[in-house]
């Protein structure tokens, strides 16, 4: 029972990470940046939902489709200020961009909302009991797996079928061919800007619904959990990352379950490591082979 | 071809002469300006950590520029350099009572056990590439991070005493620690009571030892070699370079002048906690070397200080100070990396050059 | 054109920078505009003070004003500038005060110092935060300045610097008092503790608690640690501590991890009592906290924002006028620790135009003779070595206030 339990805060956990780690993937996959800002677009999603919440009183749905709004807003701002003017340079220059943004969001949350944490009150609340309620899951960690496995389904769909996933697919290959064919490159790296910034909102509501605390640096750690698991994924691969974030959220409930949770961090990292020598590009990544 | 070659030697050899003409230079101006007391305290307070800070840089540009890998967590073995030199420098204190020579010792055995540490990461991390390498070098910064966390050290007169405590159910009681002696770090909670004795001059010798390192690596055989397999990796191993070779060779500089670096930073304060040296640190750093220029060492010297020096100089601004950071980081990066806003930048700036190009 | 179009990106970045500068402004007057308005009023006093009587005392203080850890920095400051304020408006002593950040790190710290020593400083109230507390002591100690913590807790901070003094608890005082409080009253108690590892001020009170409870009997039947990275999760740790038939959860942590453990544990329908620390206080005031979830939350703290002295009350007033929210403890030492260095320096006969060294040596000196009614106890005393002595009041919480248990 205990270990069902763990199991099951190991996956919701994973779920969160998931879905992050999917908005890291589409817009890894496609500008080949590490947009290291990601995690703190979850942060301004989860502030957004709050103060929605709390001063407007709209209802719970509602400040997450607002959040949404906001966040895609924000995104292809951030993409066209900060992103678009450098698509030719260096890869490390965008990094450095991308950590500009990240502390730019951060200090500037700080700034608005001030440091106090806030306490984000759950879309949902209770909880089912089960074998005579020696095993309880809320529905907080039902609705984020449901969430999450709708998301990814809609993106594979949304990439393999309509003409924009196609679009981004075509970049993601090779952006000089797909401009040749008549994409519209910098388009579709602004959709998926504004489709990964959309999940950020909805990974940034379902984050703050199981673990409730907001704070201008609530979406720091969580952003390089869920970094870390669309890369144990195979980054750029959308299944990859719900693989990934969810095995990392598991490995991470039970290793500070039954070793130590002080070690939890770094036996997570130590199985990503091995895997990594195992298959280098992940666990779903595609192997490239190299043109010499 | 051969006279090309001379040529280009011939320039990297100014380059070199500049730079270490610029740190000496830098240096002397200081320790002037300090020993006349025009000096304020808060610049005075920044020296050492500036000089720190330009060791890891470099080192760090030696991982990213020379070597060409993407490393995000190098504050890992600047951590384990600076716990190895607060250890030693700790435990040698009733020995040798010069500071100049424990300082010495405690560098020395931080870059040897940052080495090995650099070694034994260098064997999974240089297997892999490009953002799966980095991913990997963040990973051990975080687990090296951990660890030390779950160190429990102390010393009497009977040695040093080492506890591995990952439950935290251990307490420093358990180090049964004779009367006289004295924890060196307590676990989570770090080291605190260290004896402050870094100073800017070992910060400065540290400095023009580590070019000294790095620029005769940079122009040696091996350097070369690890050039060429920066610049393309298959054409140098088709040429019978051996590339894990060389790679480990650079990773294990880069990882000991690390280490060298964090011993120094080490003895410059009471407290040290291993959180200091996470994830944020590696990219400050980062950030250092690739505004500073990927492989121009005397680009981080500047931007080691100019960036480490900002935030403190932008302390008027109070709450937006790092508002301001963010800002000014971001507009530099565009500044420097659009083409377009470069073609700008040289249209409104060399105007003047140009005029008295055309007076000519 | 394009040339234009990327002129425009520019100008569109620096006129959203704008647009956020003036967001701030309106928004969040309290944090912002305040630390310049404390300037100017202390600009104002510098004016004023040579007419009535010398120059003011330039008191300095550092603390985490951005990052994780800025509550607890910007409570200490506000309260501080309500204490100069008021100090300064009574007129028997002039203050002029200056914050600093140190993102509660002992490198910024030094530096923030630093800082703080060039612009005058002649008496530190500070650091924060442990870390920097005693990263920041060793330099005040050679430099003669006397500092007193309003927060710092660890006993690092005091030890072996006869010039450096503390508002709050030590942490073992904090540890044997909850200890000897469970002996005393919750006698078969089987206790859980789940505490941060990472954290000076969270492992010295399970150190000496886990010492104590052994010592006066107390069943500890699991321990689960965390870490700052791992700080708003605690499924694994509550399920643990349930299995292990726990009926009292020790949380010797502050109170934003705590108010997450307390939403979980009611989550999974586990309801232990609950017992925290000072750094528990301030859970009733968090911005959408469900009190109902804190209710039978017993803790042991120097400070309560609901207690009905006049003192308090006028300064709960007071802060909540100023910073639209209800002050904590660190408000309350920060607040405590301007009167008693005002105290002592009249106590002491110091003067304005003294150098820090001499104001240190004359303050070290009398203030083991100090007897101070604060916000955070009555008749404060300090030991030699700096660790204050005052009584710690054990409250439970009902109906979302704090009550004295067993009424």
């Amino acid at each position: 029972m205990e270990f069902l339990s763990y199991l099951i805060s190991g996956i919701s956990l994973g779920s969160v990470y998931a879905i992050i780690a999917l908005g890291y993937t589409m817009v890894y996959g496609i500008a080949k940046m590490l947009n290291f800002a990601h995690g703190d677009v979850i942060m301004i999603g989860g502030y957004i939902s709050y103060i929605t919440i709390s001063s407007l009183g709209v209802p719970g749905w509602l400040s997450v489709i607002i959040a949404m709004a906001v966040c895609t807003v924000l995104g292809i701002i951030i993409e066209g200020l900060a992103y678009k003017p450098l698509r030719s340079a260096p890869s490390l220059a965008v990094l450095i961009t991308a950590i500009g943004v990240s502390y730019f969001l951060q200090n500037s949350a700080l700034l608005i909302w001030g440091a106090n944490p806030k306490t984000y009150s759950p879309l949902v609340n209770g909880n089912i009991k089960l074998f005579e309620g020696e095993l309880t899951i809320s529905y907080v960690s039902l609705l984020t797996v449901v969430a999450c496995i709708i998301i990814m389904v809609v993106l594979m769909l949304f990439t393999s079928k309509t003409k924009m996933g196609k679009a981004m697919r075509a970049c993601s290959e090779d952006k000089g061919a797909a401009q040749l064919m008549g994409i519209n490159v910098n388009l579709t790296i602004s959709v998926t800007f504004a489709i990964g910034s959309a999940l950020a909102a909805i990974a940034g509501v379902l984050l703050l619904s199981s673990y409730p605390s907001l704070m201008p640096t609530t979406g720091s750690m969580p952003g390089i959990k869920a970094f870390t698991a669309a890369v144990f994924g195979g980054i750029g691969s959308i299944p990859g990352a719900f693989l990934g974030g969810v095995l990392l959220g598991v490995i991470e409930s039970f290793a500070s379950a039954y070793i130590s949770t002080q070690l939890a961090n770094s036996i997570v990292f130590a199985v990503l490591i091995i895997v990594l020598l195992v298959r280098p590009t992940g666990l779903l990544g595609k192997r490239i082979q190299e043109k010499v | 071809m051969s006279k090309a070659k001379g040529l280009n030697l011939k320039k990297g050899t100014v380059r070199n002469a500049a730079t270490y003409s610029i740190v000496i230079a830098a240096y002397v101006i200081i320790t002037i300006l300090s020993s006349t007391g025009s000096l304020k305290r808060s610049t005075q307070g920044l020296l050492v950590p500036v000089c720190c800070y330009i060791v890891m840089a470099l080192s760090l540009n030696l991982t990213v520029g020379v070597l060409g890998e993407l490393s995000l967590g190098h504050a890992g073995f600047m951590s384990i350099g600076a716990f190895t030199g607060v250890i030693v420098s700790m435990s040698l204190s009733a020995v040798i009572p010069s500071a100049g020579l424990r300082i010495f010792i405690a560098i020395v055995a931080g870059m040897i056990i940052a080495a090995f540490a650099g070694f034994l990461i260098g064997i999974p991390v240089l297997k892999l590439r490009g953002d799966y390498l980095a991913i990997v070098t963040l990973a051990f910064g975080e687990i090296i991070k951990e660890l030390i966390n779950c160190l429990l050290v102390g010393i009497d007169e009977n040695g040093l005493h080492f506890i591995f405590n990952p439950t935290g159910s251990k307490t420093v009681e358990d180090l049964a620690l004779s009367e006289t002696g004295k924890v060196i770090i307590k676990g989570a909670q770090g080291a605190t009571g260290t004896q402050t004795i870094a100073n800017f001059t070992a910060g400065f010798i540290l400095i023009l030892v580590t070019l000294f390192i790095i620029l005769n690596f940079v122009d040696s055989r091996t350097g070369r070699a690890v050039l060429a397999i920066r610049d393309n990796r298959i054409a140098a191993e088709s040429c019978g370079i051996n590339i894990t070779k060389y790679k480990m060779i650079a990773f294990v500089i880069s990882a000991s002048i690390a280490g060298a670096a964090g011993a120094l930073y080490g003895m410059n304060y009471s407290n040290l906690t291993s959180t200091k040296f996470d994830f944020n640190t590696s990219i400050l750093v980062l950030v250092f070397v690739v505004l500073g220029g990927l492989g121009n060492m005397l680009g981080s010297i500047i931007a080691a200080t100019v960036l480490y020096v900002l935030p403190e100089a932008l302390r008027e601004f109070s709450s937006y100070r790092m508002l301001m950071y963010a800002i000014v980081l971001i507009l530099v990066m565009l500044a420097t990396n659009n083409p377009k806003v470069k073609n700008l930048l040289s249209k409104v700036i060399p105007t003047r050059k140009k005029k008295e190009g055309a007076r000519k | 054109m394009k040339t234009f179009k990327r002129v425009m990106a520019l100008v569109m970045v620096a006129a959203l920078c704008l647009c956020c500068f003036a967001a701030c402004g309106s928004d969040n007057g309290s944090t912002t505009t305040t630390a310049g308005a404390a300037e100017t009023t202390a600009s104002a006093d510098e004016s004023k003070a040579p007419a009535a009587d010398g120059a003011a005392f330039k008191i300095g203080s550092t603390g985490p004003l951005t990052g994780d850890a800025a509550i607890y920095g910007t409570a200490v400051m506000n309260a501080a500038k309500i204490a100069v304020d008021e100090i300064n408006a009574e007129g028997k002593i002039k203050f002029e005060f200056k914050a600093e950040d140190d993102v509660a790190d002992g490198e910024t710290a030094v530096n923030a110092y630093n800082t703080l020593v060039d612009w005058g400083m002649q008496i530190l109230m500070g650091p924060v935060t442990s870390g920097a507390a005693i990263a920041v002591g060793a330099k005040t100690y050679e430099d003669r300045v006397f500092s007193l913590t309003p927060s710092g807790s660890s006993t690092d901070i005091i030890d072996g610097k006869d010039n450096f003094f503390q508002v709050c608890f030590t942490d073992p005082n904090q540890g044997v008092g909850s200890a000897d409080y469970m002996a005393e009253n919750m006698k078969d108690a089987k206790v859980a503790v789940i505490y941060r590892n990472d954290d000076a001020y969270s492992q010295g009170i399970r150190d000496t608690f886990a010492k104590e409870a052994k010592a006066k009997g107390i069943e500890i039947v699991y321990e689960g640690t965390f870490t700052k990275d791992r700080s708003t999760d605690f499924s694994v740790q509550l399920t643990a501590a349930k299995n292990a038939n726990a009926d009292t959860i020790f949380l010797p942590i502050y109170y934003q991890p705590a108010s997450v453990i307390l939403k979980q544990a009611n989550d999974m329908g586990y309801a232990p009592t609950f017992f925290g620390v000072d750094g528990m206080d301030g859970i009733l005031t968090m911005e959408g906290f469900d009190t109902k979830l804190a209710e039978g939350v017993m803790l042991l703290t120097p400070f309560s924002a609901d207690a009905e002295d006049e003192r308090t009350q006028a300064f709960v007033a007071k802060y909540k006028e100023a910073y639209g929210e209800i002050p904590n403890q660190f408000a309350a030492d920060a607040y405590d620790a301007i009167f008693i260095i005002a105290a002592a320096l009249q106590e002491a006969g110091c003067t304005a135009d003294m150098t820090a060294e001499e104001i240190c040596e004359k303050l070290v000196a009398v203030m083991p003779n100090l007897k101070i009614d604060g916000l955070t106890g009555e008749g404060m005393t300090w030991s030699t070595t700096g660790e204050v002595s005052k009584a710690p009041r054990a409250v439970v919480i009902k109906d979302g206030v704090y009550v004295t248990p067993g009424k």
